[in-house]
């Protein structure tokens, strides 16, 4: 996931940069890099930026961390994603976004909630597969839409899951949450929802009187 | 200049580079005084670096918030949050109630690169709060000395807004001075609809954001009539910021300098005056004294070669922020104050606060499945809530002091990292057709409500050094004190009450908890990353730190111009009070460079 920025040598640097942070798994500044040209009458050799993860290039993201997930887990989410999200008229599914991918990249991650997500998400893939055997012999991935949507209405609401299968829905409840940010923040998604805004307007003009009348603010 | 030159010895030294540092490097640049601006992040340029348009999918985890970026990925603040690395801070207590967390942005323009842009003036009350109800501390100032300063504030900066509403202790600012208010979105016009039933005033909020260019041909001369320097780089300035063009967070900063952020609207012309040197990553330990007891410079640790570095200023200006600079003060210990510069009050680190914050959510059933609407806007709210139970609180009807006032969000933003998150409860658990279908339905019928009080300073909450911990720059760091009182506690427990009779107001359902008991509602103390307090002014020398002109009573030459001088901390926003203070009291050290008494 490194790799989608650009091949200017600032950035092969910082690549440089994001290896050795990910190996040394400690936020220290590892590299001194070329930074931003310093406006004001200061040092222009000691304003040079050092590489921090609280301190990344906002304008050129990377991730800086390896995934961890096996391709088997991955295929596992994309049949979970689909059914969450399907296509339909109006949009694709979760998983031709790449709503799998996005899970990795969340389960990977080096953060406390992460780390703990990575172990809800492995976890439960084992879970959801050793379910899927015992009720039908078979992996998750390989039942019938029916016998999938059976194992789904079990686990998808954890207040009204049996007691033995709750830790099922806590599993389900967070993949579900982490395809709808993977399929919403795509632009399909965005479109799916109606959401028109981060564009450029010479004014704001507010709602509209079809908005106001159907809100009884204006007759 | 170069960074480790100590012989040049500067008119004024201005430790922090945010709202009240920013501000006083410009009015002091403009009198021609010679300035040096330390700060103890980076270099940082809102024009080059904002992530203006760019999507949550662009950023790593969606943008979603992080340990190493609290507020999000695309957030403008850099290198801070309530950790900094190797800048640790330590608790007194392990309560969770007797917490302080700080917030903390090591980066040019500090915190006002991220912030909310609320800037409301303080009322008359505000300032006199003792006289008023007997708690807390008066200040030794009263609205009428700040007003004009809050007028020239506004005018400089760039405020939206309406006047005319005659609200009590809620100042409305002279005509000509605010910005057009931008139109009210559809949830905000549904809320005021019901805080209307239930007498809640309803009016345009004030942000630092431009609703349209400055007028660069009138108002410089206003803000600076005796000088041509001033207007010249002022003028500059306003060209070269555009109007809001309705789209993007402000919170990321911005590049067309449409909202206010020091780095955009302070720093630069102060730079243009040739009167002022920045340094960066100069992590300022202390102030230094000479044998008359006068402040005559500062040490700071270079950051990048760990060196410590003096400088020489006639005069000490200390803006890095609130307890930053209560640690400042302490660290500087000398034979004549073994406690701490200008500490012979003991009250340096006392009374700092912060502000009351809860809030209640709700979902609302009328703004489902209306047509798509861009609801974007200024990115910050276009209408609030000032506090209207000023008569009932006088009258002794409520059990709380002092009010608070609410600050709404909600409506069709961007999805993020989190997005339909909480729908389940709602859908008991959809998934498929369903989910989508769900989505759609409920997109953009969330609201939110915030509290935002004002906390009574108390004998109880207060920052002292840490005698046993110091951070990797070699400086002993804050410990935190903290406890709210029974007026805080008692008013997040109305903010939930009230909040909940606004949703149900608008037909809508309440989502979260309402807690009748404030102690479960209230936030962490600084979580509202209000920090105030710290060296108070006051009218006696035994009872602060600074007089009126936020001079320590015990250094003529050391002045203080963030949050640190507030001997309250009333419920409007602090950063605009900053700024005023900080112009007034830049006005009087350049009259005492004029009258030769510095």
């Amino acid at each position: 996931m490194a790799d989608h920025n650009d091949n200017s040598s600032t950035n092969l640097k910082r690549r440089d940069a994001l290896k050795l942070l990910a190996t040394a798994a400690v936020a220290v500044p590892v590299l001194g890099m070329a930074g931003h040209a310093a406006a004001v009458t200061a040092k222009t050799k000691g304003a040079e930026l050092i590489y921090r993860p609280t301190d990344p290039d906002m304008l050129k993201p990377v991730v800086p961390w390896s995934m961890t997930l096996t391709q088997a887990e991955l295929d596992d989410l994309a049949v979970l994603a689909d059914i969450i999200i399907p296509a339909d008229a109006q949009s694709p599914s979760a998983a031709s976004l790449g709503a799998q991918h996005f899970i990795n990249e969340w389960v990977s991650a080096p953060y406390p909630q992460q780390k703990a997500d990575l172990v809800l998400v492995r976890g439960g893939l084992l879970w959801l597969n050793g379910e899927a055997k015992k009720r039908f012999g078979k992996a998750f991935a390989q039942l019938s839409t029916a016998e999938q949507r059976q194992i789904c209405d079990d686990i998808c609401f954890e207040p009204k899951a049996a007691a033995n299968l709750k830790h099922g829905a806590r599993f389900f409840a967070k993949v579900r949450d982490l395809t709808a940010t993977a399929f919403y923040t795509t632009e399909p998604g965005m479109a799916d929802i109606g959401y028109i805004g981060n564009k450029p307007m010479a004014s704001f003009d507010g709602p509209s009187d079809e908005v106001l009348r159907k809100l009884k603010l204006k007759s | 200049m170069s960074g480790a030159s100590g012989q040049q010895e500067y008119d004024v030294i201005v430790v922090g580079s945010g709202a009240g540092g920013g501000m006083s490097a410009l009015i002091l640049s403009i009198a021609g005084l010679k300035v040096l601006m330390l700060e103890a992040g980076r270099h940082y340029d809102p024009v080059t670096e904002t992530p203006m348009f760019n999507l949550p999918k662009e950023a790593p985890l969606r943008g979603a918030s992080t340990p190493d970026k609290p507020f999000g990925f695309y957030d403008a603040t850099i290198d801070g949050g309530w950790q900094v690395p190797g800048e640790p801070y330590t608790q007194a207590s392990r309560e969770p109630q007797q917490r302080f967390d700080w917030w903390r942005a090591r980066m040019l323009g500090g915190r006002t690169n991220h912030w909310g842009r609320i800037s409301l003036r303080n009322g008359e009350y505000d300032f006199k709060p003792y006289s008023r109800d007997g708690q807390g501390f008066d200040w030794p100032i009263s609205y009428a000395d700040l007003a004009p300063y809050y007028d020239k504030t506004e005018m400089l900066i760039g405020v939206y807004g309406d006047t005319g509403h005659g609200l009590e202790n809620t100042p409305d600012s002279p005509e000509g001075i605010l910005q057009p208010a931008p139109k009210p979105r559809a949830y905000e016009l549904l809320a005021k609809k019901s805080c209307d039933e239930l007498n809640i005033p309803v009016i345009p909020a004030h942000l630092a954001i431009l609703s349209q260019r400055q007028d660069h041909t009138r108002l410089p001369a206003k803000l600076f009539p005796n000088s041509e320097l001033g207007q010249k780089v002022v003028a500059g300035s306003m060209q070269s910021r555009a109007a809001c063009f309705w789209a993007t967070p402000c919170g990321r900063g911005c590049s067309i300098k449409a909202n206010f952020q020091s780095t955009t609207v302070l720093i630069p012309p102060a730079l243009a005056t040739g009167n002022l040197t920045v340094i960066t990553d100069a992590m300022v330990r202390e102030v230094t004294l000479n044998k008359a007891g006068k402040a005559d410079g500062v040490i700071y640790i270079d950051k990048n070669s760990r060196q410590e570095v003096k400088v020489k200023g006639r005069a000490v200006v200390v803006a890095a922020s609130a307890a930053e600079t209560a640690r400042i003060f302490l660290n500087s210990r000398s034979p004549l104050f073994p406690d701490g510069i200008a500490n012979s009050s003991g009250l340096v680190g006392k009374y700092l606060m912060d502000t009351v914050g809860a809030g209640v959510g709700g979902q609302i059933p009328a703004l489902e499945n209306l047509p798509p609407m861009n609801e974007d806007g200024s990115s910050g709210m276009h209408l609030y809530q000032p506090w209207w139970l000023y008569k009932q609180q006088k009258a002794g009807k409520l059990n709380f002091a002092r009010g608070y006032h609410i600050e709404m969000s909600g409506g069709r933003g961007m999805p993020g990292a989190g997005a339909f998150g909480g729908l389940q409860s709602f859908t008991e658990g959809a998934y498929g057709a369903g989910f989508k279908q769900a989505c759609r339905r409920y997109y953009g019928t969330f609201v939110h409500f915030d509290g935002r009080g004002e906390m009574i300073p108390n004998e109880n909450s207060y920052a002292e050094l840490d005698p046993t911990v110091v951070d990797q720059w070699g400086i002993p760091v804050l410990k935190f004190h903290w406890q709210w009182s029974e007026h805080e506690i008692n008013q997040a427990a109305h903010m939930q009450k009230t909040f909940a009779d606004i949703i149900t107001g608008m037909g809508g359902k309440v989502t979260s908890n309402i807690e009748t008991d404030g102690r479960k509602a209230i936030m962490n103390g600084g979580s509202i990353i209000h920090e105030v307090g710290g060296t108070i002014m006051g009218a006696d020398r035994k009872k602060s730190v600074l007089n009126q002109y936020c001079q320590a009573w015990d250094v003529p030459n050391l002045f203080v111009a963030d949050g640190a001088p507030f001997a309250s901390n009333a419920d409007k926003n602090p950063t605009l009070t900053i700024m005023a203070l900080a112009w007034r009291t830049s006005d009087y050290i350049v009259e005492q460079f004029k009258q030769r008494n510095i």
